[in-house]
This record gives C-alpha cells, structure tokens and sequence, in this order.
C-alpha cells in the first residue's frame, strides 16, 4: 500500500491507455511518455502496460507502508527517499516507512513510478489509466490528492527481491528543451499557404503554458491555410498537429479527442512523441519531415531495442534476484 | 468506387469515402465498418467512422502502410455487395424548455418562432448518427432543420448539465457527460447515452437513427430515477 502524502501537480494512474473504444468516443489516455512507462515496468518485473504513476513537473509526497521494488523513469524530477537522491531508470528498494518525495524538476516534466506488482485500480473498458475529464478509470477517475491510498498488486517472489544491483541500468532516450520533433506530412498540409508550409519547418515553436495531457499549444509563426476552407471532423491520433483558426498549432496528446475539425498539418511520429511529452512550458521546438516509411522503420528499430532491453532485464534480474 | 488512402500519423490510415456529407457516403461507410468489423485483418487495432472518412488503427509491427493499405484496398472492393444492417431507430425522450432548457426562448426568438414551434420542429424529424466523437457517447447528428438553427452562446457555460439537449449553428446533439460549451440548451434527456460499466459504453452507434419525443417534467423526473436504479 502507498499513502499520498502530498498530491504534488498532477499525479495519475496511466498504463498504456484505452485501445478499441475511440470509436463510442471514449478517449485513448495513457502514459504520455508511453516509452518511459513500459521502461519503469520493466525494471521492476512488471508487464510493459501495467499501471504506475504519472507524476508531472512538481512532484508528490508517496509514503510506503510496506517494502516495495520501484523504478522511475522519464523526465529528471529529482527524486529523494527519505531526503536522500535517489537515481532514475533502475530498479530500486524503497523500505517499508519512507517516503519518496520530488525536488525541482530538471530536464524534463514527466516521470513514471513503477511499482512491482502494478498500481491495482480497477480496469475500465480494458485500462487502468484516468481520465480525468469523464472522472473514468485509475483511482476514482481523479489526480491523486493528499490522503489517499492505493493498493499494489501482488508481486511474484522474484519481483520482491530487494538485493538490486544498483550498478545496472536501463538507458534514458535523449529528452531535450530544444528538440528537433519529426513528423509525417498531415492530410490536408498542402492546404496550408505556400509561406505557412515553409515556415512549419524552419521556424521555432514554444510550448505555451496552456499545454496539458489534452494537448502542446504551440506559438511561433501563425500558420494560415490558403483559402479558408470548413473541415469535415475526422479522427485525430496521438501526435496529430492541428491548427485552429487562431494559426497557432496544437499537438495532440494522450487525452486528445477523438476527433477534430481543424486541419492537420502533420503527425509527430511515435518514436519522437516521447520528446514533446517531456517539453515544459517556454521550451522550443523544430520540426523536420520525415516519409512514412522511415517512421515506421525507426518504429520497428525501437521495439527491437525494447525486445532486447527486456531480455537484459530478465537475465539481470535472474542472476541477480 | 474509388477510396483514397492518407497516412494518419505511423499507426493509422485514413481511408476517405467522399468529400461531402450525404447519404451515399454515409450507407458505404457503415458498409465497410460492418466489414472491418466482421472480419477484421489481423494488424487492425481500432476502427473509427466518421462523417466522410474511416480511420482504422494498425501496428507497423505487423504491417507497413503500404501493405495495410493494399489490404484494405482489397477487402474494400468487396463492400460492393455485402448487405448493411437496417439501421436502428432509438427514441429519445427529451423534457424542452424550463429549467431543464433555458434557451428554448432565445432559439424561438432567434428564429421569429414560438417555443412550441421549435419543440414541434425538434421532434417532427429523424436524425442520423454520424458519428460518436468530441466526448464519451456524443451522437454528430445529421438531419436538423436550419429553421430551429441558432448560433452559439457569446460566452460558453462553464458546465453544462449532463444530458443536455443543445443547438449549435445547424447542430443539435446531447451532451452525454458534464462539459463546458456554448451550444444553446433547450431540454434534456433522462436517458443515459454514456454507460461506462457497460460493454458497449455508448447507447449510441454510428449508423443509428434517432428521435426525440416530447416528455413532460413529472415524466421527466420518473425516468430519471427509473434511469438511476438501472445504473448504481
């Protein structure tokens, strides 16, 4: 069991979110970091989509009530157990009694605190993630607020091991507050103006304050389309870049509606989501077109580096455990 | 029939059926969502109608685009001749005016109508499902009459009560869940359109045919509690 001491911005129940339920309008959800999610539960034993805490920017005060095995991994938010630092992307003993608390965030603003056996909230269509808008899934389909108390599930003997060797570790992706984001042309890109679609790939974009789990406001250069035109609404995916009429662009993230009726000026590709997700409100970004098929070959690269990586784990954990 | 296929990010394709709303479009996409539905490739995640286009959701690790569009390129021409379901009628009750529609008079007013009027207009009409989108279980209806149309609230509401009944420039639609929104509200329904314990969490599908009937407040109000002792 774990005790929220403090609530801390945002923090939420996410697995790897709703897959099958876009289509009665039920929001996707999920991890917005999805790579840093399957890495936490990785570490610790878990299934890659089992449900841990998405913490963002200031983190929470999480008291353990029993020993448990953690990971965090994501954005740098400076974690302490009991006051002490305490280090990301491994597997890590936190005892029975102490508290995991966050500083000032780092680089990044979002990490994921795994816990062996899994956050156990009850599934809803299929997910343990929250959703917070429709109050559905993860714990009473809210943020966490101080006082609560979340049940873990029941972890496997080799999962509860506490001797880690704290010298092994999984590698980190290369967040950055100026990232180069790529992206594949949207459908209706060639309907913006002939300055609009340059300007999308030799500008700078910052993230605005007003970005959250829903989507990345953009400002930078106004983006026009050529001839106002009415769109018919159409489905959006996670990573969509849309632009409403106001010119300033709009990413799409893990609460992102199902469907929108501002044109697409392009698609963040998946392997690249993690970045935008781990930018703060001020930060920069550029984007670079790639094709379709080299996205989903960096794709398929990336999930033979997991499959990999998971294999390493095993072994790790199995001669270490 | 020719369909053309986009890229929607890496991991879903676009398929577009038309490029205005009309009942043409709208019959074929039910035909082939029946299909992907009934028989569905094995690289498909997810298959989402909407008004002109179909997006469906694959995994690039067990299909590249090309291959997934080949694919569907194939299995679409066999929609030519699959029969499409009659579509299902569902009736909507729905309390106008008072409290539970507060813009009733203003879309009268708007239109040089009484509000009787607007209500025999509102209910005199089937609509279509378009599709179910914007918010868990929100029907897109296609069918309102531009004589009830009325624009958007100046200033939106911050939350609108769950089960509304709104206009929207040449909109009408139910507001399954408590949101913020400028559409003009003139009643609400004690039906329930999001059932989130349910397998099927919207009472609404792309495809379906609705109307709304006029209920009065003590019908209103035994249907609601009849709605709440269905749903603990």
């Amino acid at each position: 069991m774990l005790t929220i001491y403090k609530s801390g911005m945002q923090t939420t129940v996410q697995d790897l979110g709703r897959t099958g339920f876009q289509k009665h309008g039920v929001v996707a959800s999920g991890a917005m970091d999805p790579y840093a999610l399957r890495m936490a539960n990785l570490l610790v034993g878990n299934e890659e989509n089992a449900a841990a805490l998405e913490i963002t920017l200031m983190g929470p005060s999480i008291h353990f009530e029993e020993e448990h095995v953690i990971s965090i991994c994501g954005g740098d938010l400076t974690p302490q157990l009991d006051g002490k630092a305490v280090k990301s992307w491994r597997a890590v003993t936190a005892a029975k009694g102490q508290t995991l608390t966050f500083g000032k965030p780092g680089s990044g603003s979002r990490c994921y605190v795994a816990v062996a056996g899994g956050i156990a909230v009850p599934e809803v269509m299929g997910s343990r993630s929250t959703y917070m808008r429709a109050e559905l899934g993860g714990y009473q389909g809210r943020a966490l607020e101080a006082g609560d108390q979340l049940v873990v599930g029941e972890a496997s003997a080799d999962q509860k091991s506490a001797d880690h060797d704290k010298s092994w570790f999984a590698p980190s992706p290369l967040y950055s507050s100026n990232p180069v984001i790529r992206v594949i042309k949207g459908r209706q890109f060639e309907m913006f103006s002939e300055g609009s679609r340059r300007h999308f790939f030799t500008e700078d974009f910052s993230v605005n304050p007003r970005s959250d789990r829903m989507g990345y406001r953009l400002d930078g250069p106004r983006l026009a389309l050529a001839e106002a035109q009415e769109m018919i609404s159409e489905a959006v995916a996670f990573g969509s870049i849309q632009v409403p009429a106001d010119g300033n662009p709009i990413i799409l993230m893990a609460d992102r509606q199902t469907a929108g009726g501002y044109p697409k000026i392009a698609e963040v590709i998946t392997v690249d989501l993690p970045l935008v997700s781990q930018l703060k409100p001020g930060d920069r970004l550029r984007f670079k077109e790639v094709s379709i098929e080299e996205a989903q070959r960096l794709l398929r690269l990336q999930e033979k580096t997991i499959n990999c990586l998971k294999r390493a784990i095993k072994y790790k954990r199995e001669a270490t455990g | 029939m020719d369909y053309s296929f986009s890229p929607l990010g890496d991991q879903a394709i676009i398929i577009e059926v038309g490029t205005s709303i009309n009942e043409e479009t709208h019959n074929r996409i039910r035909a082939i969502t029946s299909l992907l539905g009934a028989s569905p490739p094995q690289w498909m995640t997810e298959c989402i109608p909407a008004f002109t286009t179909i997006s469906v959701a694959y995994s690039p690790l067990l299909a590249t685009f090309e291959e997934a569009k080949n694919e569907l390129a194939s299995l679409l021409k066999k929609t030519e001749d699959i029969d499409v379901p009659h579509p299902r009628t569902i009736e909507i009750p729905v309390c106008y005016g008072g409290g539970h529609g507060p813009d009733l008079e203003f879309v009268a007013r708007h239109n040089g109508l009484s509000p009787e009027e607007v209500i025999a207009i509102h209910t005199g009409t089937s609509y279509t499902v378009h599709m179910i989108g914007f918010a868990p279980g929100f029907p897109y209806l296609g069918g309102m009459s531009e004589k009830i149309a009325a624009p958007r609230r100046e200033s939106p509401r911050g939350a609108i009560p769950e089960r509304s009944v709104g206009i929207a420039g040449n909109q009408t639609g139910v507001y399954p869940i408590s949101t913020p929104g400028g559409w003009q509200l003139i009643g609400r329904t004690p039906t329930r359109l999001f059932l989130p314990d349910r397998e099927i969490p919207s009472l609404l599908q792309a495809g379906d045919t609705i109307v709304f009937r006029q209920i009065t407040p003590e019908e209103y109000q035994t249907l609601e509690e009849k709605e709440n002792a269905d749903h603990i």
